[in-house]
């Protein structure tokens, strides 16, 4: 333990090359959730590394501990024994609020269902990472009109998400995950609730922000959209059943 | 910057409670009525004990007024035919009074005389005061117009006479009237003066100059009309030897009113029969009125409390119903990275905002009421800036304190749990 700590704080030039390609670093990861007496294996002890720049694809039938896995990555839950090392920092002993920095700094998430908050306006809601990491208030606007220009949705900012189609509030919610420029996206299911061609729209955005240098993580069990990414992990019943692409 | 963040907040909370317009006004209600009986009430006990405390401070604190009084023996005696009732506090008790005690700094005499007056046309019943100039500096009454009594008047039996507002109002006497004489039971006075004049009742003691006329020196009321008065009422005819109707003394200091009371209370008893007199302190009433005063505050306190905790759960139950609704925009904003204090603190700014509105429209509720009961029921109402500070105080504190619960349950909101929430 202790000597673990000591190689966290001072890591040699080697080891920092590799945080810098290992974005994502998950060592022995266990998940054990107490259910009724009886325990459940969610992550039965997953070792494996994401690379920066990478766009992965988490895949597997319910229960196969996907879920999980997206929780315990986008820092939502913790783990119950192994390490998470996140942009070269344990994470997995941090505290909420720690945790809540982490997200807050360098992630952005994407829901399927778009987890807009509807008495807010698209501008408010893109504004809302900024919000929490103090920005001013003119500060903000400005970045959230720059956004949504970029998903094209300059016009509507001032509009409620109850008046938005399914594809904008999407576009929406990607403006928001942008908003602090993070490095990693976590995207859970989110072409879910869209119809096909709207689906590929957002896929094709997620594409050009990977392309952009951005390392994404989608949650999915459809293959058409997995298709989409450079790399996809296959899970079944806690563990990583199988890994298909190349670097 | 940490307060622009915090009127940003703030804003921010009124924006969200005026998305519920009839939810936030429903829940302040309780808040409203609450600090509005608070208000209200306090305006109204403190406008009755008012007047009753003014009226005891005008007898002055170091003041003993003592007064005769017909004992219930010479009640009862006082029906039979043609009996001369013989009681009170006489010139020797007066006498004896101011040479006993030391710590007595001046005293009055108060002689109170019925006479037929007459001024110009006028003519009617007079109610005299035959008193030393000293009686001025005692009980304070402005000067309307000319001079009190003097020294002078008194020593060389000088008839002046000095009318109160009211009995210049009887007589229809004005500032012009003064040097003129007025003729009272045959004799005639010089009017030297007008001074205003008070009513009404202070505690148990009766004012001195209560519905007085008229002032004129002791002296002269001694020499011109004597000590008995006499009276037909409903065929019966009363006599009364009476020589002196009260006394005022004031002393030196407001320790030494008890004591000095107390010893006055002694030595009458010693000289008199029976119990014609009446020893009251001021003092003495001002502190009951005061420890009444207390009491009803307690208890009003007490109502005000009450009524402020019913307001208060009634927020913290629609705070919490809200917190259940709004589990997933918890969620959403966790996620995003809120840190726990950063869900507690709007939460909580919505409490205290929404109490202290509340809070303001109770006071405007509560300063219409004594208003409204001063101008349709004649009752004085007085509003003190503590009555309005106090319950914006407390509505804050109960905005606080009752918002802190649902605003902790908020920030504990597992994000996870909360995203699967519908």
């Amino acid at each position: 333990m202790m000597r673990e700590a000591g190689s966290n704080s001072d890591l040699s030039d080697v080891a920092k090359a590799k945080a810098d390609v290992e974005i994502i670093k998950l060592e022995d990861a266990r998940k054990i959730y107490q259910m009724g007496g009886s325990e459940v294996k969610a992550l039965g002890g997953v070792t494996l590394s994401f690379k920066r720049g990478s766009f992965w694809a988490i895949m597997g039938p319910s229960g196969s501990g996907k879920s999980t896995m997206m929780n315990v990555l986008g820092c939502l839950d913790r783990l119950s024994s192994g390490r998470y090392i996140l942009e070269g920092r344990d994470v997995s002993t941090l505290d909420d609020d720690s945790l809540s920095e982490m997200r807050l700094r360098h992630l952005g998430f994407i829901f399927q269902s778009f987890n807009l908050i509807p008495q807010l306006t698209v501008q408010r809601n893109i504004e809302l990472p900024l919000y929490y990491l103090g920005w001013e208030a003119h500060h903000s606007a400005e970045r959230a009109k720059e956004l949504a220009e970029k998903v094209g949705l300059t016009e509507r900012l001032q509009h409620c998400p109850a008046e938005l189609s399914g594809g904008q509030m999407q576009r929406v919610a990607i403006a928001r995950a942008l908003a602090n420029d993070p490095q990693i996206i976590f995207a859970d299911e989110p072409t879910g609730n869209l119809d096909t061609a709207t689906g590929k729209e957002i896929l094709a955005m997620l594409t050009e922000l990977n392309g952009q240098g951005k390392t994404i993580i989608m949650v999915t069990h459809e293959m058409d959209v997995a298709a989409y990414s450079k790399q996809r992990l296959h899970m079944l019943d806690g563990l990583v059943d199988r890994i298909e692409g190349g670097e | 910057m940490k307060q622009i963040k915090l009127t940003r907040n703030i804003l921010l909370g009124i924006e969200d409670l005026l998305l519920h317009k009839l939810r936030s006004f429903l829940t302040t209600l309780g808040i409203v009525f609450g600090v509005g009986s608070v208000v209200a009430m306090l305006a109204v006990g403190e406008g009755a004990s008012k007047e009753a405390l003014d009226q005891i401070r005008k007898l002055g604190s170091n003041n003993i007024i003592v007064s005769s009084v017909k004992s219930i023996e010479e009640e009862a005696t006082s029906t039979t035919h043609s009996h001369m009732g013989i009681y009170g506090l006489s010139y020797d008790d007066y006498a004896r009074v101011r040479e006993t005690f030391k710590v007595i700094k001046q005293t009055a005499p108060v002689k109170l005389i019925r006479k037929e007056g007459r001024l110009g046309e006028r003519s009617l019943e007079l109610r005299i005061v035959g008193t030393t100039p000293v009686w001025f500096e005692l009980v304070q009454r402005p000067v309307v117009a000319g001079r009190v009594l003097v020294a002078s008047d008194d020593n060389e039996y000088a008839p002046a006479a000095v009318l109160t507002e009211f009995g210049a109002r009887k007589l229809l006497a004005a500032e012009n009237t003064i040097g003129q004489s007025i003729k009272i039971g045959g004799d005639r006075f010089e009017i030297v003066g007008i001074v205003k004049s008070e009513s009404g009742q202070a505690g148990n003691i009766q004012i001195p100059d209560q519905e007085v006329d008229i002032y004129i020196p002791i002296n002269v009321a001694r020499s011109y009309f004597g000590d008995i008065t006499s009276r037909t009422t409903s065929g019966s005819h009363e006599r009364e030897l009476v020589e002196l109707h009260q006394m005022i003394v004031q002393v030196n200091s407001t320790d030494d009113v008890e004591p000095t009371a107390n010893g006055i209370e002694d030595m009458l008893k010693r000289f008199h029969k029976k119990k014609d007199y009446l020893v009251s302190v001021p003092l003495a009433l001002l502190r009951q009125a005061e420890a009444t005063k207390r009491t009803f505050n307690i208890v009003l306190g007490s109502i005000a409390g009450i009524s402020l905790l019913v307001g208060g759960i009634g927020i913290m139950n629609i705070m919490l119903a809200s917190v259940t609704e709004r589990t997933r925009e918890i969620g959403i904003r966790r996620a995003i990275g809120a840190k726990r204090k950063q869900i507690i603190s709007p939460f909580l700014i919505e409490t205290v905002v929404l109490s202290i509105m509340g809070g303001l429209i109770g006071i405007g509720l509560g300063v219409l009421v004594p208003f409204l009961i001063t101008y349709f029921a004649g009752m004085p109402t007085v509003i003190t800036a503590a009555s309005i500070v106090l319950p914006l105080v407390i509505s804050f504190g109960v905005g606080i304190i009752f918002g802190l619960y649902p605003a902790v349950r908020a920030a504990k909101v597992d994000p996870i749990v909360a995203l699967r929430h519908e």
